[in-house]
């Protein structure tokens, strides 16, 4: 059914902190090598080695520039994947059945055998998390690793979403965004995680740590004190050559 | 978004032939045997060659069936439901009509009911949108609506009703118009917000992910549209309105009339391709294309 729980037991997601993300897209390849080889359709390129190449990726990293009203500019690299939002506008547009959110743990999963690539939920989507794959013709979305988090086969390192183990930074984090005492909740309050385009009412699972305050260089020199003019009113010769410079 | 040529000609032509069958329903006119064949002929075929055509966009056509499955949350699947319950509803009609001589009138009113119905579903699949402003609003259905119905006048020849029903299309293009060219500043949705940095200072996309270009890009961020948007407009404008009202108005017989809705058709194409081109889907944000 494209209706949508009323609660999940879980509300696994992932926190991204955009202070530390440094740009290097190590996750997008790490997505797409896992996702090609795993969970359903590969993800297809075309003309990949000509000179008009596109392909299917399910995360995507995006570079802002941010200009405060004072200071220098700021530069931040802004991954971007499905935030496997509470309110999926995706989910409930699907006319198939095949887009759904798992009750258990809010997933937004794609059955690809029921999906008629009519792309409908990537119209309803306002972040671009699904892209149609152009060999296969179904739609293509993050599915949190759903074949690495509950896989056994895999050692415990292992059990979280492809780009979080892969990420140098440690900019990405996994976890259970509805259980308050969850780290990555906890990380959520004690550093401001934000919502992508609340307005759109779509309820993000997935957050956003805003960059923190940059350092701001001291106004004052603690050697300062030492460096002022000693004397104003000089008197003697020196009097006399401060003056006698001062008229040149 | 990217104005798909199927998705042009299913919206125009279905519309248009849901609208005949809306009429043919209430008997509008009440016509038997080879006259009642030609019309529903046209009308089946408007109807289901439009409707033929929108799944030559799906990835995996041989999977539509099952579209009809979701008629409980999805607009789309609503919309095949009523397609499918219209055209059967009216092919029975449409049998007693030629074959029996007989009109059935509640099945007819049900039929025309339903036609209506299914051009209702088919402009919510746009309006419920609201990743884009400019047709999440309640004038997105009425213009389907009443173009479907003037479209319907036309091609039953009830000239007064087609010039009036023109006429208010009209007036709601130009509204749409006017109001779809703010939708997006007013819906809220900037760069700030899709990137939630905008509280910090002036965002700018510095960079994108990739070099080349991506599904997203091909499918929403499409703005060849707006390079010639006025004159298009302008001319969707002379040709799905002002023409055929001037034609209508001369007192000429059914050549006048079919060369009324032959602008017409012309017109809305125009108009429809208008609609899909300059459409801002706010993805877009985040390529700075907005």
């Amino acid at each position: 059914m494209t209706t949508l729980p009323q609660t999940t037991g879980k509300k696994l997601g992932l926190v991204i902190d955009l202070d530390t993300c440094v740009g290097c897209h190590a996750c997008v390849v790490s997505c797409k090598g896992w996702n090609t080889e795993n969970y359903g359709a590969p993800l297809s390129d075309q003309d990949a080695y000509g000179s008009d190449p596109t392909g299917t990726f399910l995360n995507r990293v995006h570079s802002f520039e941010v200009q405060p009203e004072t200071g220098p500019a700021q530069l931040i690299h802004f991954p971007k994947s499905c935030l496997h939002c509470e309110d999926a506008p995706c989910v409930t547009v699907c006319p198939t059945g095949a887009s759904y959110k798992r009750q258990e743990d809010g997933i937004v999963l794609v059955n690809e055998d029921a999906c008629i690539g009519c792309g409908l939920c990537a119209w309803a989507c306002p972040y671009g998390a699904r892209e149609m794959d152009a060999a296969a013709g179904v739609m293509k979305k993050c599915t949190l690793c759903v074949d690495r988090i509950y896989n056994e086969n895999l050692p415990e390192d292992d059990r979280v979403p492809s780009c979080v183990r892969t990420c140098p930074a440690g900019a990405r984090h996994f976890g259970d965004l509805g259980d308050e005492n969850s780290d990555v909740s906890k990380l959520v309050a004690e550093r401001g995680g934000m919502d992508l385009m609340p307005e759109q009412g779509t309820k993000p699972v997935n957050k956003y740590l805003p960059p923190r305050p940059k350092d701001v260089e001291p106004e004052f020199d603690i050697l300062a004190p030492y460096l002022e003019p000693v004397a104003t009113d000089q008197k003697g010769f020196l009097g006399w050559l401060d003056k006698a410079l001062e008229k040149i | 978004m990217h104005p798909a040529h199927s998705i042009i000609i299913f919206t125009v032509t279905s519309g248009l032939g849901f609208g005949l069958l809306a009429f043919l329903g209430l008997g509008q006119p009440a016509v038997t045997g080879w006259s009642a064949f030609w019309y529903f002929a046209l009308a089946y075929g408007l109807s289901v060659g439009g409707l033929v055509s929108s799944t030559f966009h799906l990835g995996n056509p041989q999977r539509a069936w099952r579209a009809f499955s979701q008629w409980r949350s999805s607009w789309l699947s609503r919309e095949g439901v009523l397609a499918v319950a219209t055209l059967a509803i009216m092919g029975i009609y449409a049998f007693c009509a030629v074959f029996m001589g007989q009109t059935l009138t509640v099945l007819g009113i049900i039929g025309a009911i339903l036609a209506l119905c299914t051009v209702f579903a088919t402009s919510m699949i746009y309006a419920q949108m609201k990743t884009v402003p400019r047709w999440n609003h309640w004038s997105t259905p009425v213009l389907f609506m009443v173009l479907a119905v003037a479209g319907g006048a036309l091609l039953t020849a009830h000239v007064l009703l087609a010039v009036i029903l023109l006429a208010v299309a009209g007036f709601l293009q130009m509204f749409s118009w006017t109001r779809g060219d703010t939708a997006l500043a007013q819906s809220g949705s900037d760069i700030g917000t899709a990137t939630g940095l905008g509280v910090r200072g002036m965002v700018r996309a510095f960079e994108p992910p990739h070099t080349g270009n991506n599904y997203l890009l091909k499918e929403m961020v499409h703005k060849v549209g707006r390079k010639h948007a006025q004159k298009l407009r302008m001319l969707a404008f002379i040709l799905m309105v002002l023409v055929p009202v001037l034609l209508l108005l001369i007192p000429g017989g059914w050549v006048i009339v079919a060369l009324a809705f032959l602008v017409h058709l012309v017109g809305t194409l125009t108009q429809r391709w208008l609609f899909f081109a300059e459409a801002e889907h706010v993805v877009g944000l985040y390529y700075g294309k907005r």
